[in-house]
Formats: structure tokens, C-alpha cells, sequence
């Protein structure tokens, strides 16, 4: 996957950097904006980062390594994140997870070869009433088995 | 023309109530018949949804759950007169939705209009009560407003239990040219969704209670700090904002008062240990989620170093009711210290999953088995897991604990936010016990020494445990790492992974190769 930026992309982050730099601890939100955009926070984009909201750039690396949802690589088209909390482990999703690797034949954090999906672990969506549950993208789906996920797959990542 | 129903919420989405939704426009279209939809919140009863609700002359008339394929046949059935006897024949046909035993036995105080109204409409906020509270305390002073929640009994929602009050009373006495309030909206904890509900469902309501707190001690600025994982949370609230800004309850001058509280919403990056209250906060400044030393307590110094009030969605979601109704119609609710009610949440392996918002003392075998209705796979409910990932393991043996406080305490467990997670008789109990110390592994930032490498070391332990390797020499290890991680980390998170490892290993060592007279040893 290319991890080059393209002008528009560059302009983007340029846009978001100067939006963000007087907002009071608005590290997070630009980052958030980044992502958005982009799909992931550059690495070249650290000291420019840095430079606006008077940081170092290794606090912008520690910001974005600290958290979860932040990404540093480009991923798939779309991402399916399967839950891993108890809720979703008392109905089964650890074999919903082993089924679901296998199927795609990818482990967590990795993109299918045709880099349509990437796998993701979350712990806990709020569907906890309709275990187990997986977000595709920003929509959450509940009561799912490995042929509905594959369905899913399929309607809205081949759609 | 029939006013028709169909979910909004999140839960209510995943299980295909949009499309539900959509087929129920495109055949009343089709066959002619004019119809209002609207999109209201989740009553909270999960197994039946995606319900579909029809208003009638003598109140909404429920159907559920309503697949897509499911709508052709209920126009057939003439369901859009609900009260017809072709709809009451109808196998999906469930009769007044007031009346369903499930929403009848509550007590919904502070989601009194979750499930009836549309979320972003204000009329109908306004139209069901909404501002009341917000009403009454622009004409208290701000010791006043105070002095009713702390009347009122409410305590954090979020699982500390701390009395509201008392924290909103120590931010007004602090002098302080600008004060903040946080809503803590990083609902993290498995089996816990009453927070994204309430954001989802009725969002005016937390705006209307952080504005009041805003008032209340003085803060102009309030932020609701939600996690990333509720996407349609934080569009609803994002729209429930500008319409409240637009129609003056939000901004400069709220309703000609002269006071100032300006809402925004912050979106939060995956970190569970952001919704410890000192980690939020940094988090909010745009750092690492680092927990902070106590004191100074976040009243004091919280925000940029500002006093601030951090509460929970469902505390600060109260408090409109509290200043609306009074203090004591809340506290008449609940037993012994626990005042007013609880949004309980049933998850996990229960045939019916849902909201069930109760006065504090209901036992947990009505909720498992009155409200809950057993187990989905119809095998016995062997654990429970009560309070999030942190919260103790309770076996058969202690489901007459009632839901309050201290009676929890008593038995070594937290009722945390009021998540109940049933497990049946195929759950691992030592599994679960690693589980938790790889959860904490993967979520502690690392500031202290028991949760960094205690987790990880738990985690190891545990995979000698069920090899049984050097069994009893191991057993013994786990409890003295439970022991330092209990009294020796700087937060619940690391502080609190020995209740679930811990519950687990003395009420099921069976599950870690131990007979019951080992594991008391």
C-alpha cells in the first residue's frame, strides 16, 4: 500500500494543522481529523504537528502510540472490528474471532490480500445486549455468526 | 395520517431496523396508505427488536421484533390500525407497549422519555418535560442547586459511586476565574450501553444536566468526552448541540439569564483507561491518558489545571430530574445509602437483553430471571459478571445480593455502572481470570509499576495454572500479585483486575484444578 501523500492529502493535513493549532488540547481532535481524512496519521507529518501546537515531536509520536484508534500505516477500504469483551466471550465470540481469521485468512491488525478488510480486536461496542457483536465501518452489527459476517463482507465491501 | 415508530438506537440498527424502516416506507407508499415515521430511541427490550410501535387512540401499539421480510404481512394485517382485530391476531402483535410487563414493572426516572421520544426533536423534549429542571434552577443560586443533588442521594453512575453533590459542592467553593465540566462518556466497561443509550436516545437530557451543573458551580465550558467506538452517539449529540445553541439553552445567555455555558463534544482514541476520571483528563488536554496522583482532586485541579466537575453520563443525565421533580421525590427512590434508581443493563448469555431502570435493591435473580428470563442457550446461569471487566465473578450462590452499594461491598464485588453479563455452564472460569489480566495488560498506561507488569506477569501465571505446573507454588502467586496490584496501583484499573481474577479463582476453583478446601487455603 502506498504511504506516499499525495498534494491533496498534504493540503488536507495543512488545513486540519491550522484549524487545530490555538484549539485548547486540540492534539486530539486534529489527530482524529487527520485520520478521517486520510485513513491514517502519517509519520512525516510529526514535526509539522509538533511545530504548530508547540510540542516535541516525540509527544506527538507518544499521543498517537498511546491510543488504540490511531494508525500510522494505511489499511484496508473498510475495517470490521470484532468485540472481544465478556459479554460478547459469553456468547461465543472467541470462536466468531477464530472462524472469522480463518476465513479471511488474516490474524488481528492485518488486511486481507485483496486489501479490502482489515481485522480488527475492540473491546466493547455498547451492543452488549445482542452478543456478539462486530462494527463494520462505523455500523454495528448484533447476534453474529461467521456466515452472517461473511455476508456482510460481501454486501457492503463487494457491493 | 398513523404515526409509526422505528428505532434509532445503535442496538435497535444492528439488528436491521433501518432496512426495517425503510421497507415499512416503500409499502406504504406503494399501496397508498399515508404514514408519519418517526425515528424514536429504544424502549430497551432487545430480544423484540427492532419493535415497530403504532400510536393509536388508546396509546402505542407494539410489534416486534420486525424483520424486513416481516412488513408486507403486517400492512396485509392492516397493523397501521393497530387495535383492528387482523393486527391483534398478528403473531408479531405484542399490544400496548405501556403495558408489556417487561417496561411496566420499571421505574424510569432518568429514562423517563428513552424509547418514546424522537432523540433530536426538542419539541418533543420540551413536550415531555425536558427543561424543567433547567427552569427551576435558573431562579436557585448555585448553592441551592448544589444542595438538591446532594439531597437528592445521587452518586456517580459511573461506577465510584461518589456522592454528586459533595464533588459539585467542592467546585463551587473553589475561586476560580474559569471551571469546567466533563462528562466522562468513555463507556468502556462490557456490558454496559445505558450511557450510549441516553446519548443516543435522549441527548437534551445530558445537555440539560451538564448545563445545570454548569450553572450550578460556575463553569462556562463543558466537553463531553465519548468514545470513538459510538459513532451515532456522537452525531446525535453533535446535532442535539447546534439545535440546542440555535433555540438558546446552550451559548451565551441561556434563556435570557445571563449565564454562559458553551458544549462540545471530544472524541476519545480507543484507551479503556481514558475513563478513569485523572486519565480523561489529560487525554482532553491532548496528551497520553497518564493517570494523574490524587490529590489534587480533578475539583481543584482538574482541566488545563482548573477546578472541574468529572461526572458520569447517567449522573449528569439525573440531575434534571432531580431539579425538576425535587430532591426527595429522587431519594424516596432506593435502600439505605443507595438513593434513587439505577439503569440496569442485561447482557451476555440472557434470552431477553435490555434496559431495565430500577430503585436500588432489586435482587439479581429477578434481573437474571424475571427481567432476564434465564439463559439464551437454556443452560443454568453459571456466573455472573457484575460492574465491567473490573467487577467480581458472582456464583449461583449470591444472586439474592440486591442491587445497592454496600450490600456489593459486603460480598466483595462492585455493582460498578450497573452492567449485569450472565454466563452459562460452558464458561471457563480460568479463562476468564486471564482474560482479565491480558485485558489490564493491554489497557494500563503504564504509569505504575502493580498494573504495567503485573498483568503481564498475571497473564503468565495464569498459563502455568491451567498446565498445572508447580499448582499449589503458582495459586499462591497469583493471590500475592493480586495482592500488590490491589494495594499497590494507582488506579482501579490495575487496582480492581484482582476482583474478577480473584472472584473467579474462590468461587470456581474447580475451573483452576483446585478442590474447594485447596482454594480456601
Amino acid at each position: 500500500m502506498d504511504n506516499t501523500l499525495s498534494h491533496k492529502q498534504h493540503a488536507q493535513i495543512q488545513a486540519h494543522i491550522q484549524a487545530h493549532q490555538h484549539v485548547p488540547g486540540g492534539l486530539m481532535p486534529l489527530l482524529h481529523a487527520i485520520q478521517d481524512d486520510i485513513g491514517y496519521v502519517p509519520e512525516t507529518v510529526y514535526p509539522e504537528i509538533a511545530k504548530a501546537l508547540a510540542l516535541s515531536v516525540a509527544e506527538v509520536h507518544g499521543v498517537v502510540s498511546f491510543y488504540h484508534h490511531f494508525r500510522t500505516h494505511p489499511i484496508g477500504k473498510h475495517v470490521l472490528q470484532i468485540c472481544r469483551a465478556e459479554s460478547c466471550q459469553s456468547m461465543g465470540s472467541a470462536n466468531l474471532e477464530a472462524d472469522l481469521k480463518a476465513k479471511l485468512g488474516v490474524d488481528y491488525h492485518q488486511t486481507t490480500a485483496d486489501g479490502n478488510v482489515t481485522l480488527l480486536p475492540v473491546y466493547c461496542l455498547g451492543n452488549c445486549g445482542c452478543s456478539p457483536a462486530v462494527m463494520l465501518d462505523d455500523e454495528v452489527y448484533g447476534r453474529m455468526s461467521a456466515e452472517k459476517v461473511a455476508d456482510l463482507i460481501t454486501e457492503v465491501c463487494h457491493g | 395520517m398513523v404515526k409509526i415508530y422505528v428505532p434509532i438506537d445503535s442496538t435497535a440498527l444492528s439488528l436491521g431496523a433501518e432496512r426495517t424502516a425503510k421497507k415499512i416506507m416503500q409499502e406504504a407508499q406503494a399501496r397508498g396508505i399515508e404514514i408519519t415515521l418517526v425515528r424514536n430511541g429504544s424502549r430497551g427490550l432487545f430480544w423484540l427488536e427492532p419493535l415497530v410501535e403504532v400510536e393509536t387512540a388508546q396509546g402505542r401499539v407494539a410489534f416486534g421484533p420486525v424483520q424486513p421480510s416481516d412488513v408486507a404481512g403486517l400492512f396485509d394485517a392492516e397493523f397501521t390500525q393497530a387495535q383492528a382485530d387482523q393486527a391483534k391476531a398478528h403473531p408479531l402483535y405484542l399490544g400496548l407497549t405501556d403495558e408489556l410487563a417487561w417496561l411496566k414493572k420499571q421505574q424510569r426516572l432518568t429514562f423517563a422519555r428513552v424509547g418514546i421520544t424522537d432523540p433530536l426533536s426538542l419539541e418533543d423534549y420540551l413536550a415531555h418535560d425536558g427543561y424543567q429542571g433547567l427552569k427551576n434552577a435558573l431562579a436557585m443560586s448555585g448553592t441551592d442547586i448544589v444542595k438538591a443533588v446532594t439531597d437528592s442521594g445521587l452518586r456517580g453512575r459511573g461506577g465510584a459511586a461518589f456522592p454528586t453533590g459533595i464533588k459539585w459542592n467542592t467546585v463551587l467553593n473553589a475561586p476560580a476565574e474559569q471551571k469546567y465540566v466533563v462528562c466522562n462518556a468513555d463507556e468502556g466497561d462490557s456490558g454496559t450501553y445505558s450511557d450510549r443509550m441516553i446519548m443516543e436516545d435522549d441527548p437534551f437530557v445530558l445537555i440539560e444536566g451538564m448545563t445545570i451543573a454548569g450553572i450550578a458551580v460556575g463553569a462556562t465550558q463543558g466537553y463531553i468526552y465519548l468514545r470513538s467506538e459510538y459513532p451515532h452517539a456522537l452525531k446525535t449529540l453533535n446535532e442535539a448541540i447546534r439545535k440546542a445553541n440555535l433555540a438558546g439553552y446552550l451559548g451565551d445567555n441561556i434563556q435570557g439569564s445571563g449565564h454562559t455555558f458553551h458544549l462540545e463534544v471530544r472524541r476519545a482514541a480507543g484507551a479503556y483507561v481514558c475513563g478513569e476520571e485523572t486519565s480523561l483528563l489529560e487525554s482532553l488536554e491532548g496528551k497520553r491518558g497518564l493517570v494523574r496522583f490524587k490529590p489534587p482532586l480533578p475539583a481543584i485541579e482538574g482541566l488545563f489545571g482548573k477546578p472541574t466537575i468529572v461526572n458520569n453520563v447517567i449522573s449528569l443525565a439525573t440531575v434534571p430530574i432531580i431539579l425538576d421533580k425535587g430532591a426527595q421525590y429522587y431519594a424516596d427512590y432506593g435502600m439505605g445509602r443507595s438513593r434513587g434508581t439505577l439503569p440496569i443493563q442485561l447482557a451476555g448469555n440472557l434470552k431477553q437483553t435490555g434496559l431495565v431502570e430500577l430503585a436500588f435493591g432489586a435482587t439479581l435473580r429477578e434481573l437474571l430471571y424475571d427481567y432476564g428470563g434465564g439463559s439464551a442457550s437454556g443452560r443454568p446461569i453459571r456466573a455472573v459478571q457484575v460492574g465491567g471487566p473490573l467487577g467480581a465473578y458472582l456464583p449461583e450462590s449470591q444472586f439474592d445480593t440486591p442491587l445497592d452499594y454496600e450490600a456489593f461491598t459486603k460480598i466483595w464485588a462492585v455493582l460498578g455502572h450497573g452492567g449485569i453479563v450472565a454466563f452459562d455452564d460452558s464458561v471457563d472460569m480460568a479463562k476468564m481470570a486471564r482474560y482479565a489480566f491480558e485485558f489490564c495488560a493491554v489497557e494500563s498506561c503504564g504509569k505504575c509499576t502493580p498494573c504495567r507488569i503485573g498483568s503481564t506477569r498475571g497473564v503468565e501465571v495464569m498459563d502455568k495454572i491451567v498446565l498445572g505446573k508447580n499448582h499449589p507454588q503458582n495459586v499462591q502467586l497469583l493471590r500475592d500479585l493480586s495482592d500488590t496490584m490491589l494495594n499497590g496501583s494507582l488506579c482501579a484499573l490495575g487496582g480492581m483486575t484482582p476482583y474478577p481474577v480473584l472472584s473467579a479463582l474462590n468461587h470456581f476453583p474447580e475451573d483452576f484444578g483446585l478442590s474447594n478446601k485447596e482454594a480456601a487455603a
